[in-house]
């Protein structure tokens, strides 16, 4: 039995294609996975990310708590900062990868993925340290996602200039937009600049209207998952599941910017440290023939097998195939010429350089 | 919901055929277009090649999924849309009117569906 977000009924009205996704009915699409995701990359779309987990970690015992359950540093992380971590079990696999948002010394606020909010929750609890208290507050919270180049633009017009957090990663708290209490971040999953608001579930379906009328002339749509999975595709950003997952470490994925081998300590560290150098990693691949790449698809050079494909799709901004694999590092080189078994035909893709998209280039 | 043509013919795997003088048109429908999405890939046999009924011909990729296609009968490719090889979004903008391959000498076909058998398989899958 699928959960509904604050926004379902809104989703309906607004004519999306739901699915299931993640335990939650989501639209995967409005008007068209292409047109969603071009909106976003030229001027603005709207995302429904309700179903993300949130989870609150309070008093002294909270920043040691953090650094004991997650593999980024917050020692010396300052107020208003956000930060991307992994969290990763006694194996040096990943539980979850997810963002910790500081609001005071001993105020942090974590999102996760709705697929491991239970997952996550148990394990954090099971592992705090003394004086710390958890919450699990994702019920009561309705998270919308407004990315793309006007994303400010339309902002300005529903908030005070000086509470939008201005630079990347930051966030601020107690924030009025269209006399809604708000946390607004400078992140998301897309690529391209844009603005994360969590609000109070109440408040959800008056927030989307805000933006979608407000949004209208800077070219604002709604958009579903469909466009999410292009878009942070493109822009090369791991999904849990897919590049990550209980068995794979994110040293082997490519997600080392995160991980402190230097921090004293953190669960999954002796682990990390027992695996040694990764053999494998994380790749991008670029079609040659003729074809779409998708996830779980074998990945060859002449008749050995190297590795598989974590996720694939067609790009809708670089008009060819792209995918996400891990392969032996051996032949990570760019510009290698590899094949992938896409449903029984050896399809030829090089590797290529990650992000497939930068915004700054 | 779907305004599927009543000259047409449906199968239960989404594809439309159409008999005129012993030669087989076949398409997707609208509910297939539809649940598929954008489509970007269609790959279609060649001409000469033989299909069978019920067996995959082809396949068509959106940028969410693949999905093979089906043949309704059983016969020798006699022709394949070109167009869309290039312009595969033909097929979501007008599934009717666009067409993935042309079949002859055809041996055998599918169980085909008039166009109101057709709509409540879409209903009882929707």
């Amino acid at each position: 039995m699928e959960l509904k977000t604050p926004l379902y009924d809104v989703h309906v009205r607004e004519k999306g294609k739901i699915v299931p996704f993640a335990g939650y009915l989501l639209p995967v699409q409005y008007e068209g996975v292409i047109a969603e995701h071009l909106a976003v990359r030229k001027q603005a779309g709207l995302f429904d990310v309700s179903h993300m987990g949130e989870i609150t970690l309070k008093g002294p015992g909270a920043l040691a708590t953090l650094n004991h359950l997650l593999t980024n540093d917050f020692t010396k992380m300052p107020l208003g900062k956000v930060r991307y971590s992994v969290m990763c079990n006694d194996n040096g696999g990943c539980v979850d990868d997810l963002l910790v948002y500081k609001f005071g010394e001993e105020d942090f606020f974590i999102v996760v993925n709705a697929s491991n909010r239970h997952k996550d929750f148990e394990h954090m609890r099971n592992n705090i340290l003394p004086d710390t208290q958890i919450e699990d507050i994702s019920d009561s919270i309705a998270q919308v996602a407004l990315q793309g180049p006007n994303s400010r633009e339309i902002m300005k017009k529903v908030m005070k200039e000086e509470d939008i957090p201005e630079k990347y990663y930051t966030a601020k708290r107690n924030v009025d937009i269209g006399g809604m209490d708000c946390i607004i971040s400078y992140t998301g999953y897309t690529g391209e600049m844009g603005y994360e608001i969590y609000t109070a579930k109440e408040n959800a379906e008056k927030m989307w209207d805000l933006l979608r009328e407000n949004g209208k002339e800077f070219g604002l749509i709604p958009c579903g998952l469909g466009a999410r999975d292009t878009l942070r595709l493109e822009a090369s950003m791991p999904l849990y599941g897919h590049e990550m997952d209980e068995e794979i470490s994110p040293l082997e994925t490519g997600l080392d910017f995160g991980v402190k081998m230097d921090k004293e300590e953190f669960i999954g560290k002796e682990a990390l440290i027992r695996r040694g150098e990764p053999q494998i990693c994380r790749v991008g691949l670029s079609i040659i023939d003729r074809g779409v790449l998708r996830e779980h698809q074998d990945v060859y050079l002449g008749e050995e097998k190297i590795g598989h494909t974590t996720s694939g799709t067609f790009s809708p901004l670089l008009k060819t195939s792209i995918a996400m694999a891990l392969i032996d590092k051996r032949y990570a080189t760019p510009n290698t010429v590899l094949e992938v078994d896409v449903r029984g035909r050896k399809l030829k893709a090089k590797v290529v350089e990650m992000p497939f998209y930068n915004r700054n280039r | 919901m779907f305004k599927n043509p009543e000259e047409l013919q449906y199968t239960k795997t989404h594809e439309w055929v159409k008999e005129e003088d012993g030669i087989y048109t076949v398409g997707l429908t609208d509910y297939a277009q539809d649940s598929l999405g954008d489509i970007v890939f269609v790959n279609l046999p060649q001409v000469g090649d033989t299909v069978a009924a019920g067996e995959s011909f082809g396949d068509v990729e959106s940028v969410k999924a693949v999905s093979d296609v089906f043949s309704p009968v059983s016969g020798v490719v006699a022709e394949i849309n070109e167009e869309i090889l290039d312009n595969p979004a033909l097929v979501n903008e007008d599934c009717y009117g666009t067409w993935l391959i042309k079949v002859n000498e055809v041996t055998g076909t599918e169980e085909l569906l008039d166009a109101k058998a057709y709509e409540e398989v879409c209903a009882n899958e929707a």
